[in-house]
């Protein structure tokens, strides 16, 4: 079980914002924050990561304490052993994509599973490559394969195929939903697209203005007349 | 006969204040570049300082506080048995101090360009600040490095006014390049101070040739593949 109820205060283009999380997620789920831009979803994910420290508020994942604001504990993101990938894939243009994953090995963790992520990603013929060479749809691969080298519990993909086409979108979809079974990861999406939305998760918080406005499955929670209104359109 | 130690003397100095400052340079450009302390600003402008003062004034402050007249220079000379004015040691000290813009603001600015991901994706990944640093943030921006180690070398070779304050004139220790030059032109031997001068010109047109070829070809290696 992940216990998060954070609170921050934060500056955006539109004034600021109190940002209040309170939510729990069980092992093994899949859940998606939806909601529109500026909302607060990456703050949350950050502060989830550690990158971005609460004002106040705890987050506890399974036994260990990563933050309580009150018992003082900020436990350091290199510590907390999560799989991060990033809108903008964050690969490191200096090494190739053999060398970004193997970047990621912790010391002593045996070089096998490299392979395996090469494979299954199907990235194997493109060890070789610099980022700077490779589609965005290869990017992302290669960061989602970077993110499990060290076998976390715990997923966060911040809206991870927003910049790719329509026909890949669906693709990668179905690689996430692979590699979170086959890992047992408890994942946790940022998406803005209702149609990944409904396809990805059974479970959906709505953010809105920093707050969860909605929580429940896509269906019941997500606005359907616009939804309707994207199926039709599909549809053809 | 032409004389080569003051040649030998500034390369000697401009190798010597580079390796120094690329080393100090690094921890302050990183600081500057991700601290978020008050106090940033204080040490922006003493490192900026050297751009704006008369390199006499710098010189003149360092010759008093180098001086065994003085307690610092004093502490040196009785502790260490270092003395700093009219010394290699002491010119080394003070073009690090003259040069130290030219290694930091460089750097400074390469690493803010780099995406703030870069850094946090390595977090996620356990590596820690130091590894993050020098295995993913020192190697993208090479092009900014080497920028800093030029231009602190450059400006070393061209030092004149500090030298000749914290230094003085003396063949072999102090005498760098253009002390040399200012002194042939003050004994009248205009001959002698034409071909330190134009060895230098040369040089230092040889030099920043190479260091822009360098530079074009790594920003047409990073750009020509997206």
């Amino acid at each position: 079980m992940i216990e998060i109820k954070i609170n921050r205060k934060l500056n955006g283009v539109n004034g600021s914002l109190d940002l209040r999380f309170d939510t729990k997620i069980k092992e093994g789920e899949f859940v998606t924050i939806y909601g529109p831009s500026g909302a607060g979803k990456t703050s949350v994910l950050k502060m989830i990561a550690g990158l971005l420290v609460p004002d106040d508020g705890r987050i506890v994942v399974g036994h260990s304490i990563w933050f309580d604001k009150s018992k003082k504990v900020n436990v350091r993101p290199q510590l907390r052993n999560i799989g991060m990938v990033f809108q903008d894939y964050s690969l490191f243009p200096n090494m190739t994509v053999r060398e970004n994953l193997e970047f990621a090995l912790e010391k002593g963790q045996p070089k096998n599973i490299i392979d395996d992520l090469l494979q299954l990603t199907e990235l194997g013929q493109l060890y070789n490559k610099k980022p700077a060479v490779l589609s965005g749809g290869q990017k992302q691969r290669v960061a989602l394969a970077r993110a499990l080298v060290r076998r976390p519990k715990l997923l966060l993909l911040d809206e991870p195929l927003s910049a790719l086409d329509s026909e890949m979108q669906s693709k990668l979809q179905d690689y996430i939903l692979q590699i979170h079974e086959e890992f047992k990861l408890t994942t946790i999406l940022i998406s803005h697209d209702l149609l990944e939305v409904i396809k990805m998760s059974g479970r959906v918080l709505v953010l809105e203005d920093g707050h969860v406005k909605k929580d429940g499955a896509p269906t019941a929670v997500l606005p359907l007349g616009h939804l309707k209104e994207l199926l039709s359109k599909v549809a053809f | 006969m032409l004389d080569f130690g003051p040649f030998y003397l500034t390369l000697k100095l401009a190798v010597t204040t580079t390796v120094i400052l690329f080393i100090v340079g690094i921890p302050i450009s990183y600081w500057l570049a991700f601290s978020s302390s008050r106090f940033k600003v204080i040490l922006e402008a003493v490192v900026g300082l050297p751009l704006v003062l008369p390199p006499s004034v710098l010189g003149f402050y360092l010759l008093l506080a180098f001086s065994p007249e003085n307690s610092f220079g004093k502490f040196l000379d009785t502790h260490f048995d270092l003395r700093l004015v009219f010394t290699f040691p002491g010119l080394v000290i003070a073009s690090v101090i003259y040069s130290i813009p030219f290694m930091v603001q460089p750097i400074q600015s390469g690493f803010r360009v780099l995406p703030k991901n870069l850094m946090e994706a390595s977090y996620t990944l356990g590596k820690s600040k130091v590894t993050t640093l020098i295995e993913v943030l020192l190697p993208n921006i090479k092009s900014a490095l080497l920028t800093g180690c030029i231009l602190s070398f450059a400006h070393t070779i061209g030092e004149f006014g500090v030298v000749l304050m914290v230094g003085g004139n003396i063949p072999n220790e102090t005498r760098v390049i253009s002390i040399a030059i200012y002194d042939e032109v003050e004994a009248m031997n205009y001959h002698q101070a034409n071909v330190y001068s134009s060895i230098l010109l040369v040089f230092s047109f040889l030099v920043l040739v190479s260091v822009y070829l360098i530079n074009h070809s790594m920003l047409n290696r990073t750009t020509s593949h997206d």
